[in-house]
């Protein structure tokens, strides 16, 4: 009984990790067709600037909800304007522009903070289940993400900003006939991006730790969340993160935690075979 | 005419120089090195020929790379034939990048899609490769040792010859002559009826699938030769470093993306060039001293804003912009006597 219930937080985790670390791209993608591959160097900011500014002195909760989203959305406004902005339309061209400042950042980092490993232990202790125990900060996680999401569905559905967003998203032309200028909606978009994926790499830094190559080990997971979940943003990333995170669960326990890993990776492969569209581009179309 | 003549001969004497003078002259380490940047130069050939001429955008064909190194690396260790080893391997190269490829033409993805599926399986392979650290891992008598990759890859032999590994001289022979056999495999092939269909299929694919080509049929041939190329090239770099998973890592793809963008995509010639220039930097990067304003000279640093600036403003690449360079240069040449052959242009054209 345990085992089962730590089995089930565990895959809980897992989901609302893999929902964390897809979600800042999901949006830049879902709304601008642009695969941002400097995603997972977004997360490693966040996480450095956290860190960083924990170590300042500044309450760890602040420096994780307030000012990592603040200097990753700035730095995202930044590269939108000086790089991202001359590339719209071109797709390929953006990842590869993309590609070339996540190495960049990756090169910044190291130059300024060094090739070592950071880190602060999660706060908040943790949840014994009879022989089992999970850290409180995780199952923090999971409501986070939850959070994020709900207020992610309010902005996009019950605003103005909201239906602004989605007009752009479904017809960019239209959306400009009637006066809504589309560049100034994408970088927008791409600074919440940013921010977002600010946060998130933030919120994972005090379990996994920060170093300047740490985007690596995400990018891949979140890449293939979110192309695995289609067009909508919200929905896709969600229905995505649900059946990766269950590969990853269920291969982690039965084999290797890398195994997992793995496997999660090798079921996206085949599930895009099947639905070359994302889960959202065959189910759930109404979705956001 | 006059100008791929230029370029062919350019390519012939580059290649002589490299066969037959350098391994007269050069000292040993330039031959190490040489060899090294031979094999990865293969490698951005295989690349160059399905991006460039087939538009499949592969950012993991370092997948095939690794498959190919670590697949001699096995077969050589079990075998006692370092020629069987090298065919298995290429083999084994060519058959991963068919089910890949059936897997994704079949399914009809494409672009950028195509691009992450094929990086994340090549991640994969990192990741899976890794963890195979322990003796659980061994395959006969082939340990996998996880991050540290297989050091004891036996050296490639000549055949009928299996006790006298190659020396380091022979190995860079070895590589120049495989990445100059590669490029006119490529020439060839884009030379005949499959490689015009092929361009054809990159130009429009409706169009060419309405002509009645199967363009699913063609992508995966081309695909699976560039497999089979990047396998070879996994052979060399085997036997001249040794396999370990970062042949298929994140850094290794953006390498190879790097190579091709500054060298021009659609060129065959370029990606080499931009290949050896890439290493050549990334060599000098490695060794200049990294203090005070020096240590912003981080190789990551400096190759990210290289690629950031080529895909913004010589989207070309080097190549094509020596080569207008030259029509430029060459039709300026040409043009003024023709304009009028005044006392002027004389006296120019006898100093």
């Amino acid at each position: 009984m345990d085992y089962f219930f730590i089995v089930v937080l565990q895959l809980a985790v897992t989901i609302a990790n893999l929902a964390l670390v897809s979600i800042g791209l999901a949006i830049v993608f879902g709304m601008m067709r642009v695969i941002n591959f400097a995603h997972g160097e977004f997360l490693m900011l966040g996480g450095y600037a956290a860190i960083i500014s924990n170590r300042a002195g500044i309450n760890l909760w602040i420096a994780i909800f307030l000012i990592a989203p603040i200097v990753v959305g700035a730095v995202g406004i930044l590269l939108e304007r000086l790089v991202i902005r001359h590339l719209y339309g071109r797709m390929i061209d953006t990842m590869l522009a993309t590609w070339g400042i996540s190495l960049a950042l990756i090169g910044l980092v190291t130059v300024v903070f060094g090739n070592t490993v950071s880190g602060i232990s999660p706060p908040l202790g943790s949840l014994t289940v009879g022989r089992y125990a999970i850290g409180n900060y995780e199952l923090l996680l999971v409501a986070v993400a939850a959070a994020l999401f709900a207020a992610g569905w309010l902005v996009l559905r019950h605003t103005s900003l909201g239906l602004i967003a989605r007009g752009t998203m479904q017809d960019r032309e239209m959306s400009a006939a009637l006066g809504i200028d589309p560049s100034r909606v994408y970088a927008a978009t791409f600074a919440v991006g940013a921010a977002v994926s600010g946060l998130t790499g933030a919120l994972i830094a005090p379990i996994v730790g920060v170093v300047p190559t740490i985007g690596a080990m995400y990018i891949a997971k979140a890449f293939i969340t979110v192309i695995s979940g289609g067009v909508a943003i919200l929905a896709g990333t969600l229905g995505s993160s649900v059946l990766l995170g269950g590969v990853n669960t269920l291969i982690s326990f039965v084999f290797t935690p890398v195994l997992g890993e793995v496997a999660l990776l090798a079921a996206a492969v085949v599930l895009l075979r099947l639905l070359p569209q994302g889960i959202t581009g065959r189910f759930f179309r109404k979705a956001l | 005419m006059m100008r791929s003549a230029l370029g062919y001969a350019i390519v012939t004497l580059s290649a002589i120089y490299a066969l037959f003078y350098v391994p007269q002259h050069a000292d040993l380490t330039t031959m190490i090195n040489g060899s090294v940047y031979a094999s990865y130069g293969v490698l951005a050939l295989s690349l160059a020929l399905i991006w460039g001429f087939a538009g499949i955008l592969s950012f993991g064909q370092a997948a095939f790379f690794g498959i190919g190194g670590y697949a001699y690396a096995i077969a050589a260790l079990n075998f006692d034939n370092t020629t069987l080893a090298a065919a298995v391997a290429i083999a084994a190269a060519a058959f991963s990048a068919a089910l890949l490829g059936y897997f994704m033409f079949w399914g009809r993805i494409s672009d950028v899609y195509l691009g992450v599926i094929t990086l994340t399986v090549s991640l994969i392979l990192s990741r899976f490769f890794n963890q195979t650290a322990g003796d659980q891992w061994t395959i006969g008598n082939a340990p996998l040792g996880g991050f540290n990759g297989i050091p004891s890859t036996p050296i490639i032999t000549l055949p009928g010859d299996p006790s006298n590994p190659l020396p380091p001289e022979q190995i860079y022979v070895l590589a120049i002559a495989t990445l100059v056999i590669c490029y006119l495999l490529c020439r060839l092939l884009l030379a005949t009826r499959f490689g015009a269909i092929v361009v054809a299929i990159r130009e429009n694919e409706t169009r060419a699938e309405l002509l009645g080509y199967d363009s699913r049929y063609y992508k995966l041939g081309v695909f699976t030769v560039a497999g089979a190329m990047a396998g070879a090239a996994g052979v060399l770099f085997a036997n001249c470093v040794f396999v370990s998973p970062n042949m298929f890592n994140l850094q290794t793809n953006g390498q190879l993306i790097i190579w091709i963008i500054i060298g021009g995509v659609g060129t065959l010639v370029g990606p080499v060039v931009g290949c050896f220039l890439t290493l050549m930097l990334s060599n000098y990067l490695g060794t200049v001293n990294h203090s005070g304003i020096l240590a912003w000279l981080d190789p990551n640093l400096v190759m990210g804003v290289l690629l950031t600036m080529f895909v913004l403003i010589m989207r070309k690449g080097l190549l094509p912009l020596v080569i207008s360079g030259f029509d430029r240069m060459a039709s300026a040449i040409g043009r003024r006597p023709a304009k009028s052959m005044t006392a002027n242009t004389a006296v120019d054209l006898s100093q």
